[in-house]
């Protein structure tokens, strides 16, 4: 899901790196005020943790394998904001040594996976756990986070490469946001073995993550979701309302390559494709619909599996406790 | 496991490794800018910008190997993303510009990366005000990358010496166990090197 330099222009580069930014910063000044200065090193550590534990390889059908990506692991073991810290560190780090991911998409990056990623991803696991108490709970909302965070992400990828006019909307989100559902089952699956494995060997370490959670003041929360909202709003709005004719005309204005769209509007049945872009719509969303709910449903038998009855009981006291 | 596999020549010696760091930061960023920002009629720039950037890869002594094998290794993420392209009408020059664009970038940072040590770059960071939180998380996270991706390789191979099943679902579990494992590992060395640090008047 990395961006490489050349797919975004200059407009998107520029709205992602702003929204991103702003992320990072905020992030940046909550761990600074709510981290105890004990953890501060443990932002580095841990970044370093995402990175190694990204090539550690799972074998996946046919020979080929996947890997960890960790922004919900992250989010969910040291809190929200220390999430977006490090998920920022792994991906400039990448950036700068690696060269994966450009450094013109850094933003992009920083937001899809980062802020969307991370912070939607925690909160989606905070609702979730909320409701369903224990152990139990936290792995089933961490999978299904995990799931959600991979496919927000994508949307979000294929929204801004869409917005860039590098590639058609209808061709590139069924691509992205098809395989990203894939992939999002296998990064739940491990988030969720991850966890159990950790809440087996050293169960406080699940813990520090509700004082975190408390301290969290409200300005950050707005700002969080103000950002997340702009940003589905920018990137993935296109795809539920007729947008793409706006950015495509604001694009022609400023001048922007326009060619690579236009000739998809020309075609022979200038009247048959709207019905046909609104049906692939319908069904793309309802696809996506079923597709969550069955994820959750997947969700909640992995953890019923992972948890045993007794140790659902059981782990079920401490987080009331304290 | 190779501890080099991330910026394996940035300490050779050449003219390029010479130059100062916010200089040869500032230069990629605006070659990367530039190639980014440039319209397909401006196919002909292209070819100045990779005429000089193999100038600076012949200067800095990389082996060609290196920058060749290296670049096929990220390749396959332009592709696939430049591939959804072709589903267009007129995707077929649009794909090539793409190709070639991001294929330049990606010659720029891998150079970028190759000829300055990660520590000028933190350091050029810290010189434009990057928040002192991100320097710090950023050089603990390049310092202890390697001590952790070897402790992993470590438990891999433990693992592999000790189990022989080649069926999915234990191979996960254990995987996952030695990710979860790494973690707590993490969260240890961690608190040592809070420690280390304090000792040492950090703060």
């Amino acid at each position: 899901m990395h961006i490489p330099d050349g797919f975004l222009d200059s407009k998107t580069a520029v709205a992602t790196g702003v929204l991103a930014a702003t992320g990072l910063s905020v992030a940046l000044r909550q761990a600074r005020v709510h981290l105890p200065p004990r953890r501060v090193p443990l932002l580095g550590l841990a970044a370093a943790f995402v990175f190694a534990a990204q090539m550690i390889n799972f074998p996946v059908a046919g020979g080929t394998s996947g890997h960890l990506v960790g922004g919900v692991l992250a989010a969910v073991l040291l809190g929200p904001s220390p999430a977006v810290v490090v998920v920022s560190a792994v991906l400039i780090v990448q950036c700068l040594m690696f060269a994966d991911g450009g450094l013109s998409a850094l933003g992009a990056n920083i937001l899809n996976m980062g802020v969307l990623g991370a912070v939607g991803g925690w909160a989606i696991y905070f609702a979730v756990s909320r409701m369903v108490k224990g152990l139990f709970g936290c792995v089933l909302a961490a999978a299904f986070a995990a799931w959600c965070s991979t496919v927000l992400g994508s949307i979000a990828c294929a929204g801004e490469l869409a917005v860039s006019g590098t590639v058609g909307w209808t061709v590139v989100l069924p691509a992205m946001a098809g395989i990203h559902m894939f992939i999002g089952v296998g990064e739940g699956f491990i988030t969720a073995l991850v966890l159990v494995a950790i809440a087996r060997a050293r169960p406080e370490l699940l813990q520090p993550q509700a004082p975190v959670a408390s301290t969290r003041s409200y300005g950050a929360v707005l700002i969080y979701g103000g950002l997340i909202a702009l940003g589905l709003a920018l990137f993935a709005s296109p795809f539920a309302s007729s947008w793409p004719d706006g950015l495509d005309r604001t694009a022609e204005a400023l001048g922007f390559r326009e060619k690579t769209a236009n000739p998809l509007l020309p075609a022979p049945l200038p009247d048959y494709r709207m019905p046909g872009m609104h049906w692939s719509v319908l069904s793309t969303s309802l696809a996506g619909g079923v597709g969550t709910i069955v994820v959750f449903v997947l969700a909640w038998l992995l953890a019923r599996v992972l948890v045993p009855k007794a140790n659902r009981i059981e782990e079920a006291g401490p987080p009331r406790s304290p | 496991m190779r501890h080099d596999f991330l910026d394996r020549y940035s300490r050779l010696r050449s003219p390029v490794h010479r130059l100062p760091a916010p200089l040869k930061l500032a230069t990629a960023l605006v070659l990367v800018v530039v190639v980014v920002l440039l319209p397909p009629e401006g196919r002909s720039f292209l070819g100045a910008v990779a005429v000089f950037l193999l100038a600076v890869a012949g200067l800095s002594r990389i082996p060609w190997r290196f920058l060749v094998l290296r670049l096929m290794l990220l390749e396959p993420f332009v592709l696939g993303v430049a591939i959804l392209a072709l589903f267009q009408p007129g995707g077929g020059r649009l794909f090539l510009f793409l190709v070639a664009k991001c294929t330049l970038c990606l010659l720029i940072m891998v150079l970028l990366s190759n000829t300055t040590p990660f520590a000028e770059l933190l350091r050029v960071l810290k010189a434009v005000r990057v928040p002192a939180l991100l320097v710090t998380t950023l050089s603990l996270m390049y310092r202890y990358l390697f001590v952790l991706v070897d402790e992993a390789q470590r438990m891999r191979r433990a693992r592999m010496s000790r189990t022989f099943t080649t069926q999915r679902t234990p191979a996960w579990h254990a995987l996952a166990t030695v990710v979860s494992q790494l973690f707590i590992r993490t969260t240890e060395r961690a608190e040592r090197i809070y420690g280390a640090m304090c000792a040492r008047g950090w703060r």
